[in-house]
């Protein structure tokens, strides 16, 4: 058979019907999830997106907090599901100025998982919330039957008090202000999906989830109402982040990709996979725009703690156009950091 | 990444681009092959700142997949008995009526594999199922494929089986080489690593092109287009090689030895280019036993495609994502029209990604 191209005949597949069911993808951090918040969040009555609320109940402000926690593999370099939990929820307090006062703890535990299992996760939590100098203060349990859970899911609900002086939205970001970044990325994502697929990179590798509400203080003891915003890059990294603050604050983001820190090892596994670093979740760092007056001493107090000792300026907040990230390219143009599409998929070659 | 910083030197990079702005007296169009190279260009904004026109070829394997042989992974996959398995950028290319990730979340047991010995370990450890790989790529993937066949077969693996939709990069670029106004080539330096280039010689010289081997970092794509546009200049239409350190003229033959023993080289439909002679590979006969599509008898599945947008011509470099009235509107990563936005190696999605829009023509 011949082949003769006819330049009018380009065929496309037909467009999917909209997908009525969950994947995996609506977890990601990235389009697909912001797409399943915006259908469901009205229905709340909720505004705007933030990691914890303040609810007004007088002075001083209490910020609440809620996260769920289902990682596999359970027990990972660098952590485990306990202590991510207590972690995860310290930290949404941490990024709207709060200081963490009190978590709930429930376990939604699969039938058959070992019980020895459920205590370490258990110490873990405890240990972890010493660490905070947070307290558990009510928890719950459900066992349901084998196959309705992944052995254990964790959700954990935290409450803090706003520090004096912390003025932080997702909103605040202003065109001016200094992009910083507390340390390098995408440690947590490569480790967990190393250790989940074999990969081999977790020998060197560990998460870097660790609680953030001492830097957070130390910013704004520095810093005062010049902290505008903050955000932990965790699902969607470090990208997903900064167009969800972009996009909050009706501004631009101008980036400096060569100074964004990526570890040696996250950057060869994401060469080989074919992944982009800044989509890659973080548990252990934080991006704030901060008033360009104040810069300078936010970083200084930031690197004076070892949450903070790597912390950079990674960029600009600029006008516009509105929620849209950009970054100065190797060769000198610029190009769009978008948000990740649906999840993350390693490229066939 | 020492070896990698190298090769994505700043400094070096910018003298690269005034090397080919001073080289190039003429508006030279110069196709690079390889999606892998296209997002690179696009993702660096390499394009943007040459007097050169970059063509962006067919290079993206998960885009050439015929839609019929997509709907035979979404049949295949929907079968209880079976674990499908594939590299994880097949999964959102859209079939007739879905894609793998929605059949997951349906229900069907789909999983993401980095390399298909891991799905012959599947089938080992999972006796009582039947494991699929779809075996998906250009060059560069058939030995790694070809190996999961003759693994499987040396231990007696009846439950393991592959899903083939292998194509070949020379017939596909002499098949443009017939329509494209095209200048030069860079041809994609993982195909030559294992096939050599030895067959892009004959196409050199018959079509008077020039075609640099050229691998993937920034800098190797600024030094294989200079390469191109010193030729041009000086009218030579050679074969040269910028990718040495991983390239030799006759390839890896252990490699290209597998593939002889497990492949037969056939005729092939490309996505949106339609059927180019001998330009995909076939299981070999000896190997029917592990062709998922005589096992589960899903041959005679066709597809119908209706035109929606210009993949085709988009594929064959002959327009670019900017001249189709669906992109970046109708057609999005999010929702897919065409192949080309679906993978990260696309050239549409190459475009959105780097936040390119119609209205930045120029």
């Amino acid at each position: 058979m011949t082949t003769r191209f006819d330049p009018v005949a380009a065929t496309c597949p037909a467009p999917l019907a909209e997908n009525e069911r969950v994947l995996l993808g609506h977890g990601s951090g990235g389009q697909l999830m912001a797409e399943l918040l915006a259908d469901l969040t009205p229905r709340l009555g909720a505004g705007t997106l933030e990691d914890a609320a303040i609810v007004a109940t007088g002075s001083p402000e209490i910020v609440m907090s809620t996260d769920g926690f289902v990682v596999t593999p359970r027990f990972f370099p660098g952590g485990d599901i306990g202590s991510l939990a207590v972690h995860g929820t310290v930290n949404d307090l941490a990024m709207r100025g709060a200081a963490p006062v009190a978590l709930s703890l429930a376990y939604i535990v699969e039938e058959g998982l070992p019980l020895e299992e459920l205590r370490r996760v258990t110490a873990s939590v405890a240990e972890a919330a010493r660490d905070c100098d947070v307290r558990v203060v009510t928890g719950d349990t459900k066992v349901v039957g084998r196959g309705a859970a992944d052995g254990l899911f964790v959700t954990t609900t935290g409450i803090g008090v706003r520090l004096p002086g912390a003025h932080v939205a997702a909103a605040n970001g202003r065109p001016g202000d200094a992009v910083l970044l507390s340390g390098p990325i995408g440690l947590h994502g490569i480790t967990i999906l190393s250790t989940r697929e074999g990969l081999g990179f977790e020998s060197a590798l560990a998460s870097d989830s660790r609680p953030l509400h001492r830097l957070t203080t130390a910013m704004i003891t520095a810093g005062g109402r010049g902290v505008h915003t903050l955000r932990d890059p965790t699902r969607g990294g470090l990208a997903g982040a900064l167009n969800e603050l972009a996009a909050a604050s009706g501004v631009g983001v101008e980036l400096d990709e060569p100074a964004i820190p990526v570890p040696g090892q996250v950057a060869a596994a994401c060469d080989l996979l074919g992944l982009d670093p800044l989509h890659v979740a973080n548990e252990g760092c934080l991006v704030a725009f901060v008033d360009p007056a104040g810069a300078e001493a936010v970083l200084a107090a930031m690197r004076a703690l070892p949450e903070g000792v790597a912390a950079v300026r990674i960029g600009t907040v600029v006008a516009g156009p509105p929620g849209r990230v950009t970054t100065r390219t190797l060769v000198g143009s610029r190009r769009v950091v978008d948000m990740l599409v649906g999840e993350q998929l390693p490229r066939i070659c | 990444m020492r070896y990698l910083d190298e090769y994505r030197d700043p400094v070096l990079a910018r003298r690269l681009v005034r090397e080919i702005r001073a080289a190039a007296t003429r508006p030279w169009s110069i196709m690079e092959v390889c999606g892998g190279q296209t997002h690179t260009i696009v993702r660096q904004g390499i394009d943007e700142l040459i007097p050169v026109r970059m063509v962006h070829g067919p290079g993206c394997p998960v885009c050439v997949t015929p839609l019929a042989i997509i709907d035979r992974a979404l049949a295949i996959a929907a079968r209880p008995e079976v674990i499908f398995t594939s590299f994880g950028d097949m999964l959102r290319v859209p079939g007739s009526g879905a894609d793998l990730l929605s059949a997951k979340a349906r229900g069907a047991d789909v999983r993401v594999v980095y390399s298909p010995l891991d799905a012959v370990g599947l089938a080992r450890t999972n006796p009582d199922r039947q494991v699929v790989f779809f075996a998906v790529g250009f060059e560069t993937t058939a030995p790694a494929n070809a190996m999961a066949v003759l693994r499987a077969a040396e231990e007696h693996l009846g439950n393991f089986s592959v899903l083939v939709s292998q194509v070949l990069v020379p017939p596909a670029m002499a098949a443009i080489m017939e329509v494209a106004a095209v200048d030069a080539f860079l041809a994609a330096g993982h195909v030559c690593a294992v096939m050599g280039w030895t067959e892009y010689e004959p196409l050199a010289a018959r079509y008077r092109v020039p075609i640099v081997v050229t691998g993937f970092e920034p800098l190797d794509l600024l030094e294989g287009i200079l390469m191109a546009v010193r030729q041009l200049q000086e009218g030579r239409f050679e074969v040269e090689n910028q990718y040495a350190r991983a390239v030799r003229r006759t390839g890896n033959t252990h490699a290209q030895e597998a593939v002889r023993r497990v492949f037969r080289v056939s005729d092939q439909t490309w996505r949106g280019i339609g059927e180019i002679p001998a330009s995909g590979l076939v299981l070999a006969p000896e190997f029917a036993r592990h062709d998922a599509t005589l096992r589960f008898g899903v041959g005679d599945l066709g597809a119908d495609e209706h035109p929606a947008c210009i993949a085709g011509e988009i594929l064959r470099g002959t327009r670019t994502p900017l001249d189709c009235p669906a992109y970046g509107d109708a057609c999005t990563p999010r929702r897919p029209l065409g192949a080309p936005m679906v993978s990260a190696e696309g050239t549409c999605a190459a475009f959105h990604n780097a936040g390119r829009t119609r209205q930045e023509r120029p």
